[in-house]
């Protein structure tokens, strides 16, 4: 008898075992509810049942001494909620200031003009040089040093424009390179199209390779967004009072850490939103751009 | 009157020489398709038209004057010469219609509304004007590339470069696009092409030249070139794409 795989009679049996049916994509919002109900339940039993599960509550959760640390009081209590406000403000200022000097980085960095040689090597050597340094080390060569060099205005400002030179000095470098990924990105035949339509080296950068590498661009800069958001902590060593630092003030004074748990919870409150506001932005260009495809 | 004119054009990729030596003249209302395996060097020389590429040796006149002159502006050049690409390079973040307009609004600064009105009409004449505002992905290969030759003649350019603009495609859509090539070569437009197309250079050709490793190794009237080629290379080159 011929032993040829086609000759098969019997119908083989298609179903999965039972135990993989019930995690198939059926079930998927039940077995979600389910396993988010027991991660919670898990994470919540720890904390209750820790042996030092009371002092944890109380030295990290403890609903009075966040609000106190949320308000600050007239008893010398930093408001974390009030020092929030100068990590906002500084990420705002820093990430329109890395935004602009970081494409002009980015742009000198695949230039091709000889005209741009020198520049093009002082721009390598900057992004390598402040990309290696910790960002803790820049603060304090930015905030220490520049006072003591002593030389006109630069040595007279205050504390906060040495934090936000130094973030902006290091992100910079960060971003440039996110960007010249994102326009390296756009394939050479755009680039070839735009120029054979009489386009000049702007026009073709402006109308063509940054609209497309802007959409590639996106989620690498909001990361990089995140962590400047939260690098605005590190201020706190030149002596800024920011969110980190009145809770660290509120920490020493009270002997107890919920104000840190405050900052994190405003931390959160910046990033989350900026992480949903991207995803969202991404996919809308999505469903445009692939709305109704036959 | 000669619109393009190649003087013994030489170009090197490092060690590897592409094009030998090669001549060739276009006048106007001529249609020359150039025809060779691939790696042969058509797609070179038709960059080396529009400045893509730079020439190591030997001279290209545009209207008698040298591209090599240092005092040329090469976006100039480029504004006078047309190229489709094989795989269309469609500006994917604009629309049909934007994609037509950005040459002239953004190159030559002509108003955009004058603009729109060709280029709605130019999109009318290959029946994609009710696509005008979609984006190109949602477009046929066919079509995508019928819009990429509008966007060229949208500047109206004196000479059009093709680079085996059929290639991409699937055998169905081929049609359409050698359809409005046929059009514009009726309509006495100035065609350079890279074509693998035998049937369609021997029918809108004014010349075809066969170039074989950076040389053009025979050229002439496509009936003489077609049913007659002299040398042997040709004879075999012509029997296996006919097979």
């Amino acid at each position: 008898m011929s032993s040829s795989s086609t000759t098969e009679t019997v119908a083989p049996n298609l179903f999965a075992p039972r135990r993989r049916q019930l995690l198939s994509k059926r079930h998927s919002t039940a077995l979600s509810i389910v396993s988010t109900v027991i991660f919670v339940a898990v994470v919540v039993a720890i904390v209750f049942w820790a042996p030092g599960g009371v002092t944890f509550r109380h030295f990290f959760f403890d609903p009075h001494q966040m609000w106190v640390a949320f308000t600050g009081n007239h008893q010398g209590l930093a408001s974390v909620g009030k020092g929030i406000l100068t990590n906002i403000w500084m990420f705002c200022l820093c990430e329109v200031l890395v935004l602009i000097l970081a494409l002009g980085l980015a742009w000198i960095r695949i230039s091709t003009s000889p005209v741009m040689a020198p520049l093009r090597v002082l721009a390598t050597i900057y992004t390598d040089v402040f990309r290696g340094i910790p960002i803790l080390l820049v603060f304090i060569i930015v905030g220490f040093g520049f006072s003591e060099l002593n030389i006109g205005w630069i040595s007279h400002q205050t504390p906060t424009f040495y934090g936000c030179t130094a973030i902006t000095i290091t992100y910079t470098a960060y971003v440039a390179e996110v960007y010249r990924a994102g326009l390296n990105s756009v394939p050479q035949g755009q680039i070839l199209a735009a120029r054979s339509l009489g386009l000049g080296q702007a026009a073709t950068m402006r109308r063509v390779i940054l609209p497309q590498a802007v959409r590639t661009v996106i989620p690498p800069l909001l990361n990089d967004f995140i962590s400047m958001q939260k690098d605005t902590a590190l201020v706190s060593i030149l002596g800024i009072v920011e969110a980190v630092q009145s809770a660290q003030i509120d920490a020493s004074q009270n002997f107890n850490d919920s104000g840190l748990v405050v900052a994190a919870l405003l931390f959160l409150a910046m990033t989350i939103p900026l992480t949903r506001f991207t995803d969202h932005l991404i996919a809308k260009d999505r469903t445009r751009r692939l709305a109704g495809a036959q | 009157m000669t619109v393009l004119s190649l003087q013994n054009v030489s170009k090197r990729f490092g060690d590897t020489e592409v094009l030998r030596g090669i001549s060739l003249e276009l006048n106007r209302h001529d249609v020359v398709c150039l025809i060779g395996a691939s790696g042969s060097g058509k797609s070179t020389l038709l960059r080396c038209a529009n400045l893509l590429e730079r020439i190591d040796g030997g001279d290209i006149q545009l209207f008698g004057q040298s591209l090599l002159d240092p005092r040329i502006d090469e976006d100039l050049v480029r504004r006078n010469i047309g190229m489709v690409f094989q795989s269309f390079n469609l500006f994917p973040h604009l629309t049909v219609l934007q994609n037509v307009m950005l040459g002239p609004v953004r190159a030559l600064k002509r108003p955009s509304d004058e603009v729109r009105d060709e280029a709605m009409a130019l999109l009318t004449r290959i029946g994609l004007a009710d696509r005008a505002n979609e984006y190109p992905d949602r477009l046929s290969g066919g079509q995508q590339q019928r819009v990429a030759i509008v966007r060229s003649l949208a500047m109206q350019p004196a000479l059009l470069l093709l680079d085996e603009v059929t290639s991409a495609l699937d055998p169905t859509l081929v049609g359409e696009v050698l359809d409005l090539l046929r059009e514009l070569a009726h309509d006495g437009t100035t065609m350079l092409l890279a074509t693998h197309e035998m049937g369609f250079a021997r029918e809108v050709a004014t010349n075809v030249v066969y170039i074989d490793q950076g040389v053009v190794l025979e050229q002439g009237a496509p009936s003489a070139m077609f049913d007659n080629p002299q040398e042997e290379a040709t004879k075999l080159f012509l029997s296996r794409a006919r097979s």
